[in-house]
């Protein structure tokens, strides 16, 4: 027998809840290929700390050492390139490392030279605004983009600057200091990229 | 001949009317100038790239070990390769001209406006995909500047407040832009958004067939006089798509390929603009080119990254803003509340209003392809300091580009327009 009224009520229920479940089933067949664009098990499988002799990097230099596919900046700073430091203060965003940039550094690195010894400094060379690789313009002497140029990093993309120390100057788009990575010396002379000196990764 | 149609058209009715609504019997008003060439373009330039880009893949290899080597094998030794692709590397940049082109008619003229809405919804859409598309194109032969480029470009959305740096991992499935990355990039640039590239055309065609052409008196024909040589019915300033429109559109499409046919042959690479020299040297995770900027239809929306300044520990900010850039563009129908559509009959104001707002995209466009670095220190002498600059430029034009829409809404909003009056019909009619 046929229904001679329609039940709207019903009908509306009907479609409700089909409508829910539906769309549950959907979005629950979406998580798999969702999940599909994260990093895949090899990619995280190739992470491994990284070890550095020091022994042939001239004061003033920068060396590039690939840790992680990113890469670490380690430089031999002159006491010409650290007595410049404290003077960069109140041009910069955050000196200390103690506000935007609290998250940036190990605590042992979250100091002035922003480093385990004054001399070294280790730090992902990844700008803070979009990701680029900053050049080092280490020598202290009037720049196109700063006259008043203290030896540090400029960035080809977007014109942040940052001190010898990784520090990011006012007024430009980076946000935050350079990022110290974990490290720690394995002797004077050796350095361990990855691994903090407690031994924590 | 007949006897085929008629059996054609025996089973498939709809046939014969579909292409009588949009070809023969849709009647465009008969006034169109220079400025309606670039929709048509536009069309021809998509069916370019997807044929070129066909081909292409039929040599390309989606992997960062052989992306690189496969596409300067497409140069040296593939019959005919680097014709093929300097044709789609050329088709690139000149979708974006005419867009941009097609684009500015729609501002000049009006043709957003009520009751089109639709139809410039659409067109903002298909904008939209057509950066996303360029973009991974760009990225696919996986040259220095494609990897930096997609480096910059995912890092964007690493600025996202909390799930940031989750979100840059899952674009690229990696820590930094990898093969996962370059095949994902592959497998959106040449199935995904050409589907839904598609789709938004036959959208936007359907949407400005069902509200009619606009054209450069901004008046609708649709609703004036009635009756022309062709049906008693259409519009009188009307004439029929076809033939009258698709035989101006050759003429046009004539011209364009003269043009682009001496950009393939005579400078492809258009002095860095449209091929970048850095491009030429396989990408390189540990070395940024000395000089990162995007290909130059980006440069303008790009700038206003650079210029917003971070606050609060974040850079979110400037992104906001380059996406705000675009997303006003969609607004334009509700911020516009001008009566009148085309400029010819518009108040002095928005003459002068949108002529500002071409110059700022045009600073803009130079700022973001550093044409600012060279040209500042030849005018103003090399001592200057380049970055506050290049900062207060950019800053300016920022805001007069985002000052445009502010005060286009005041302008028509407030009352303050004073139009000219409009005439009944098209003022080009026997």
């Amino acid at each position: 027998m046929a229904n001679e009224v329609v039940d709207h009520g019903r009908r509306r229920f009907l479609t409700a809840t089909t409508a829910v479940v539906g769309g549950i089933g959907v979005v629950s067949a979406a998580v798999p290929f969702i999940k599909s664009w994260e990093p895949s098990a090899r990619a995280l499988a190739a992470g491994a700390p990284v070890t550095q002799s020091l022994k042939k990097i001239e004061p003033g230099q920068q060396i590039v050492v690939p840790w992680r596919s990113l890469p670490v900046f380690i430089v031999n700073r002159t006491p010409e390139q650290l007595a410049a430091l404290p003077k960069q203060d109140d041009r910069l965003v955050d000196p200390k490392s103690d506000g935007t940039s609290s998250g940036q550094q190990p605590e042992y690195a979250q100091n002035e030279t922003r480093s385990i010894k004054p001399q070294w400094l280790v730090m992902v060379g990844i700008c803070t605004h979009l990701g680029c690789v900053p050049d080092y313009h280490g020598e202290m002497k009037p720049e196109p983009f700063d006259p008043n140029w203290a030896g540090g990093y400029y960035c080809p993309c977007h014109h942040s600057r940052y001190d010898i120390a990784g520090r990011v100057y006012k007024g430009v788009p980076a946000p935050k200091n350079m990022e110290i990575p974990k490290y720690h010396f394995i002797d004077d002379t050796t350095v361990q990229i990855g691994v903090g000196p407690k031994g924590e990764a | 001949m007949s006897k085929f149609s008629a059996w054609i058209g025996e089973r498939a009715p709809g046939l014969d009317a579909t292409y009588r609504k949009h070809m023969t019997e849709y009647y465009a008003p008969k006034n169109f100038n220079l400025w309606y060439y670039f929709g048509s373009l536009a069309l021809l330039v998509l069916i370019n790239q997807i044929v070129t880009g066909i081909f292409l893949t039929m040599n390309y290899n989606p992997s960062a070990a052989g992306a690189f080597d496969s596409v300067q094998y497409i140069m040296r030794d593939v019959q005919w390769g680097w014709l093929i692709r300097y044709m789609h590397t050329t088709g690139a940049s000149l979708f974006f001209v005419v867009v941009f082109l097609h684009m500015f008619r729609g501002l000049l003229y009006g043709s957003y406006q009520k009751p089109r809405e639709l139809v410039w919804l659409l067109g903002m859409l298909i904008f939209l995909t057509l950066m996303a598309e360029a973009f991974m194109g760009y990225v696919l032969p996986w040259g220095n500047m494609s990897f930096w480029g997609a480096k910059v470009i995912v890092s964007l959305f690493g600025t996202v407040p909390v799930v940031g740096n989750d979100l840059v991992e899952w674009i690229m499935g990696d820590f930094l832009p990898a093969d996962a990355t370059l095949n994902r990039f592959f497998a959106l640039h040449v199935v995904a958004l050409p589907i839904v590239l598609l789709l938004l055309v036959v959208l936007h065609l359907a949407a400005l067939h069902e509200v009619g052409s606009n054209n450069p008196d901004g008046v609708d024909v649709k609703h004036g006089p009635k009756g022309n040589r062709w049906s008693p019915t259409a519009p009188v300033d009307g004439i029929p798509f076809h033939p009258y429109y698709t035989l101006k559109d050759l003429v046009g499409v004539g011209v364009f390929l003269i043009v682009a046919a001496f950009i393939i042959f005579f400078a492809p690479t258009f002095g860095g603009w449209f091929l970048e020299h850095d491009n030429s040297i396989p990408a390189n995770n540990l070395l940024t080119p000395a000089q990162i900027k995007p290909v130059w239809y980006f440069t303008a929306f790009y700038a206003i990254v650079r210029m917003v300044p971070s606050a609060f520990g974040t850079a979110f900010w400037g992104v906001l803003g380059m996406f705000g850039s675009i997303a006003l563009l969609f607004a334009l129908p509700w911020i516009d509340g001008g009566k009148v559509r085309s400029i010819r009959y518009r108040g002095t104001g928005y003459k002068v209003g949108l002529m500002v707002f071409v110059l700022s995209f045009f600073c803009l466009m130079a700022l973001g392809m550093d044409l600012t670095d060279e040209y500042f220190p030849r005018i103003f002498g090399s001592g200057i300091d380049l970055t506050t600059w290049d900062n207060v430029f950019g800053r300016f034009w920022t805001l007069v580009y985002f000052g445009y829409f502010v005060f286009l809404w005041l302008y028509t909003h407030l009352g303050w327009e004073k139009t000219k009056p409009v005439p009944e019909r098209v003022t080009m009619h026997d």
